[in-house]
């Protein structure tokens, strides 16, 4: 029973940042339709641009520990927020009116793009996240091994999504997003600048994205150019899982996948642990395309 | 049309000659580009031809060359009497993969085919069934032999691969403007409106992914064949990408775009060795570039043209 329970905040904590990515996916795709390829290496970069940020300007040193995390929190995020929109502007915006499929191809080639400039740039083994930075104890909760990294990483996944979730419901942008995701003609006839709203999606996505990456290297201390693909992967799952263009779904999708997948590791076979990911997949593709939490979208499946 | 042949006819008759000139280094690049356009030919069935995004498609042409491989190692059955074999076991792969997921869409159907293809190498890694030898693979495949002739050295390999390729572009061709094919093309263009006339979707697709598959698979035999050594890692995503890549930038649906497609990304690379490592940034760019740029590919496929003869009646009549 103890294994259960240590497994499952495991699982809850890679699950919260397989939702933070899944929010970049599943919001790109309410609204333009589009499975951005792309998303998985954006998450790469922010977690290669925090190691850079931590090294070059000693902010857990000049800071301490939490508020350094928090000013490069919020640094990741920006730079990411700009990364997106130049990514939409470059790759995706010119082909708004193409065959879907094109944007897919483009997309894949964003992909690939984006993944060997940073290893051209870092180059291709993998790099270690200072070890300092988080205190490395571990609390002992009735029983159970908890690393204060995993709290912080629960905590500010938490933070990021329910601030995600109020702005969208509550704002007027939030509003405006959640009309595009739902019909783009009828939004545009209401007054809603829908090239505006791709902007803040693309804006809001990869800052997410951005900030999973950096969690992912205080995690596990070891980040690679190659990681966003299989990340990626499993955070689209995570997406569709909860039902694609649906944000809450993404946000239960990821918890839900994390659990899933360390479950699997613990109780059938650790080695066979992406393969369990990518069978739910393909299980929920043909069993439920529409998701746990999707409703509509039965027509373009 | 018979400009055409004209530079058709050139260029078998340069590649012909071709390893007369080149040393052994480069022959073995011509025979890495054949297994491509093998590759390629038979993805552009289900990408070019039906319209159906398949990002797995190194799964099938692993399980052929895993066919052929794991046969000719523990029961010493010569290497090109499992071409059939590996052609079977990909194809029936195929059709036990594609059936539950063919009715997805666009790219529902592309994330579902990258996750069969990534289980299919974790399988292999893990050596499933205790056959595949895991992450280092299978060594010791035995060379083809053709009547006593044991193809070894790369310009030997070098005349079979491209036979085969010749073989592979003259059944695409045929198959192209079949009724299956025109049925593969109505399927593409309006879904609804070819179930309309009476063309079982469900059943061409999946033909088509099966056939293709099992074309993959012999590719992967000879893959085997002339590695000797097979491992997880030969079938990875990103190969999936390049035929997939070959095929849409070449020019989807045209045998002679897809050919190009092949040079172009398996050589063009071997050219410009001093930029190896950037090879795949350009690569991605060229990708976007080419889609905003010229969606259709490098050389599209020339609309079907059919002859009409024109009566006497019908000149007058205008």
């Amino acid at each position: 029973m103890e294994d259960f329970f240590q497994q499952l905040t495991n699982g809850l904590t890679i699950g919260s940042i397989y939702a933070l990515v899944a929010l970049g996916y599943t919001m790109v795709y309410g609204v333009l339709k589009l499975i951005n390829f792309a998303h998985g290496d954006l998450f790469t970069i922010g977690a290669y641009l925090g190691l850079t940020l931590l090294t070059s300007m000693g902010l857990s040193d000049r800071l301490g520990p939490f508020l350094g995390i928090i000013v490069l929190v919020l640094m990741v995020m920006g730079l990411l927020a700009i990364l997106g929109a130049l990514l939409d502007r470059a790759a995706y915006r010119p082909l708004r009116e193409s065959p879907r499929l094109s944007a897919v191809v483009s997309a894949l080639g964003a992909s690939i793009f984006l993944q060997n400039t940073v290893m051209l740039i870092y180059g291709a083994r993998s790099q270690a996240y200072p070890a300092d930075i988080i205190p490395m104890t571990a609390l002992d909760i009735f029983g159970l091994y908890i690393p204060v990294a995993r709290i912080l990483v629960l905590v500010v996944s938490f933070i990021l999504m329910a601030a995600l979730y109020l702005y969208i419901q509550k704002t007027r942008v939030g509003t405006a997003i959640r009309a595009a995701a739902i019909d783009q003609g009828a939004a545009r006839l209401m007054g809603i600048d829908v090239n505006r709203v791709i902007l803040y999606v693309f804006l809001i996505g990869p800052a997410l994205g951005g900030v999973a990456g950096v969690m992912v290297g205080l995690l596990y201390g070891q980040i690679q150019f190659t990681m966003g693909w299989a990340f990626g992967l499993k955070a689209f799952t995570a997406a569709i899982l909860g039902g694609i263009g649906n944000i809450p779904g993404a946000m239960v999708g990821g918890i839900l996948l994390g659990i899933i997948e360390a479950l699997g590791a613990q109780y059938i076979s650790i080695a066979w642990k992406d393969a369990i990911a990518f069978g739910v997949l393909i299980l929920i593709l043909i069993v439920r395309p529409t998701g746990l939490l999707g409703e509509r979208v039965a027509d373009k499946i | 049309m018979n400009k055409k042949l004209y530079i058709y006819g050139a260029i078998s008759v340069l590649l012909a000659v071709a390893p007369f000139f080149l040393n052994a280094y480069w022959v073995d690049v011509l025979n890495m580009i054949g297994i491509y356009a093998i590759l390629a030919l038979s993805l552009n069935l289900i990408v070019g031809h039906a319209g159906l995004f398949n990002l797995g498609h190194a799964a099938f042409y692993a399980v052929g060359a895993y066919t052929a491989a794991i046969l000719n190692t523990k029961f010493g059955i010569p290497i090109l009497w499992l071409l059939p074999a590996s052609a079977l076991a990909a194809g029936l792969f195929a059709l036990i993969i594609a059936r539950p997921i063919i009715h997805l869409r666009g790219d529902y159907l592309c994330i579902a085919t990258i996750g069969a293809g990534e289980i299919v190498r974790i399988a292999l890694i893990n050596d499933i069934f205790g056959i595949t030898g895991g992450p280092n693979g299978i060594f010791g495949i035995a060379r083809p032999v053709v009547f006593d002739f044991v193809i070894r050295r790369p310009h030997e390999f070098y005349y079979f691969i491209w036979l085969f390729v010749a073989v592979t572009i003259f059944f695409f061709r045929r198959l192209e403007n079949s009724r299956f094919g025109r049925a593969l093309n109505y399927l593409r263009e309006d879904e609804v409106a070819a179930e309309g006339s009476g063309i079982n979707t469900t059943h061409y697709k999946l033909g088509c992914f099966v056939l293709g598959a099992a074309w993959a698979g012999m590719a992967g035999d000879i893959f085997a064949a002339k590695m000797t050594i097979i491992a997880p890692e030969s079938f990875n995503f990103w190969e999936s990408v390049v035929m997939f890549a070959i095929v849409i930038l070449g020019g989807s649906g045209s045998i002679p775009g897809v050919l190009l497609g092949s040079f172009l990304f398996v050589g063009l690379p071997e050219m410009f060795r001093d930029f190896a490592d950037a090879r795949m940034m350009i690569f991605g760019l060229a990708m976007i570039i080419m889609m905003i740029f010229r969606t259709q590919g490098i050389l599209p496929p020339t609309p079907r043209t059919y002859p009409v003869e024109i009566t006497e009646k019908a000149r007058v009549h205008g």
